[in-house]
């Protein structure tokens, strides 16, 4: 996202230049008007395609509850709705008090932003220069909806089995200490990682920030928690993939949002992203059921709904930089890789990641931030970079540097928060609460009524 | 009396019901069941982890009938459920020594259909 918002503040002085060429008198009024007030650059058009980007990457959380919830047993499902509900009432209001400055205020040596930005103390209409030409909350807003699926997208690794109260205190921890700094690294003014005065690593809608990051946090879980009770044996297969499927439309749905979105412009670069995006996630549905029709016979609903959501994950961190074919490749990859992770590695160590959030969305988001390293081309996004077939193969350590950074600090901080939330709450329920389900025991709610 | 257990494939219901009626039986209990016989289950994957023998799906009738009508009971599933191929199902027949109709507290042999 940071190589748009460099290539739009080129054409404000081109445009200004534009207008001198004609008249000094002309040229004389523009100066005094920049001199006198700040020249508004909202841009009607890229207002409305990034709040309409907001709306839809904002639906993608109640997608997640559902593609995750028809994932669990029945006992479950209004655990999960529940805690992705709850990770949107929750971040939101994180992210007004506290996150966006934390995430995107001014600069903190590089590591996080300062808390100047507190409570969206002198955040208002006027644009940022994250997004020139858009009010500068429209961004906040955009901003948020991802800080508020990324906890979000942990949920499927400690499903079934996590305390509801030490739930949503993780989840604070977490998007505060883990979320707010990545995110400052990649995407902040100054941040040490990314485009913005950092080492160069590029991401465009948060391969890195969001996928991995979640991705690493859903591995410390399933190692930290432990495995359900029975599993993998004992534990009844997905009790409503009708739903598995309606969430994974919904998620495909909202990602043109979360991508073509993160062009923060209505313009050519989101349209290539939008581009990349569907294609991606097409290729890697294929992939995935040819995989599964090789090796168990048939192709599966829930084979292609995985692979789907994998290419997408994948796909997110290269959107804006890649040409079609690029992301064809990004996306065959993301199957594979993810489909073995799936079904030989997770079985292998025999962790309990429950509904795959690691295996799908860390491996994706892995593979995609690195692959982005090898795709981009300027030719996409003149404001990106080229990657190692470009020419560049200096960007794909700049990446493969970066994906480990955000591995190790998202793996270690999850784990360190986990312990200290399991000393102060308990992080798992009773093997009773476990057995009976979440539902009833956190909640006190049923799903589903038996008879009438 | 007899109380008649047929466990059957989900698709013969409604052949199975159409033949009851044609023969005057219309007491029926119909609910779903999961099960599994000789021909085991369909073992299913999901994201490549195998369940090993599932249950499949299966409907259970249960009629309880005057003795006269067994064996038209009986005949009507028969008709109605066979197709000649593993997983047709079972009928059960057992003893029955009691039936109350609760609306008017009739029993016995007057308090069936």
């Amino acid at each position: 996202m940071g190589g748009v918002i460099r290539r739009n503040w080129w054409l404000i002085p081109a445009c200004l230049g534009l207008w001198s060429s004609g008249s000094d008198a002309v040229a004389q009024e523009v100066a005094s008007i920049t001199a006198a007030t700040p020249v508004s650059t909202i841009n009607a058009s890229d207002t409305v395609w990034v709040l309409l980007a907001t709306a839809l990457v904002m639906l993608m959380t109640p997608g997640l509850a559902f593609f995750y919830g028809g994932l669990v047993r029945k006992k479950n499902i209004l655990s999960i709705l529940m805690q992705c509900f709850t990770v949107m009432c929750l971040i939101s209001v994180q992210w007004v008090l506290v996150g966006y400055s934390l995430s995107f205020g001014p600069d903190l040596g590089g590591i996080t932003g300062s808390l100047d930005w507190l409570g969206l103390k002198g955040v208002g209409m006027a644009p940022s220069s994250y997004a020139p030409t858009v009010p500068h909350q429209a961004f906040v807003l955009f901003q948020m909806m991802f800080a508020v699926i990324t906890p979000g997208l942990i949920i499927g690794a400690f499903a079934e089995r996590m305390k509801f109260a030490a739930f949503c205190l993780f989840s604070l921890l977490w998007a505060t200490f883990v979320y707010d700094p990545v995110a400052h690294w990649i995407w902040g003014n100054g941040g040490f990682l990314g485009v913005l005065g950092g080492k160069g690593a590029v991401d465009f809608a948060g391969g890195m920030v969001v996928h991995i990051n979640a991705g690493m946090a859903a591995l410390a879980a399933a190692v930290f928690l432990g495995r359900r009770q029975g599993y993998p044996h004992a534990i009844s297969p997905p009790h409503n993939l009708p739903f598995a499927a309606l969430g994974a439309s919904l998620l495909w749905f909202g990602w043109f949002g979360f991508n073509a979105g993160s062009a923060l412009a209505a313009n050519s670069v989101a349209v290539s992203a939008f581009m990349a995006t569907h294609v991606a996630g097409a290729v890697a549905g294929i992939t995935w059921i040819v995989l599964d029709w090789i090796k168990f016979g048939k192709p599966t609903i829930l084979g292609m709904i995985t692979g789907a959501v994998a290419g997408l994950a994948a796909v997110t961190p290269a959107s804006g930089f890649v040409s079609i074919s690029g992301a064809v490749w990004i996306a065959v990859g993301a199957g594979i890789i993810c489909w073995i992770a799936v079904t030989f590695t997770k079985a292998r160590f025999k962790y309990d990641d429950s509904l795959d959030a690691f295996g799908v969305h860390g491996i994706g988001g892995i593979w995609g931030s690195i692959a982005v390293g090898i795709w981009a081309t300027k030719a996409v996004n003149p404001a990106g970079v080229d990657g190692l077939i470009y020419g560049n193969p200096a960007q794909l350590l700049i990446q493969l540097k970066a994906v480990a950074v955000t591995m190790v600090y998202s793996f270690v901080m999850s784990l360190l928060l986990f312990k200290f939330v399991d000393m102060v709450a308990g992080l798992r329920v009773s093997e009773h609460e476990e057995r009976i389900g979440l539902d009833l025991t956190q909640h006190r709610e049923s799903g589903y009524t038996v008879i009438d | 009396m007899k109380y008649v257990i047929a466990v059957i494939q989900p698709d013969r219901l409604d052949e199975v019901l159409r033949r009851l009626t044609e023969k005057a039986i219309h007491l029926v209990t119909v609910s779903n069941v999961v099960g599994r016989g000789r021909q085991r289950g369909i073992a299913e994957v999901y994201r490549s982890h195998k369940e090993a023998g599932s249950l499949l799906k299966k409907v259970k009738l249960e009629i309880a009938v005057n003795n006269a009508f067994v064996k038209p009971a009986v005949d009507a599933i028969m008709e109605g459920a066979r197709t000649g191929q593993v997983g047709d199902g079972k009928i059960f027949v057992l003893e029955l020594p009691e039936c109350i109709r609760i609306s008017t507290g009739e029993t016995g042999d007057g308090a069936i259909g």
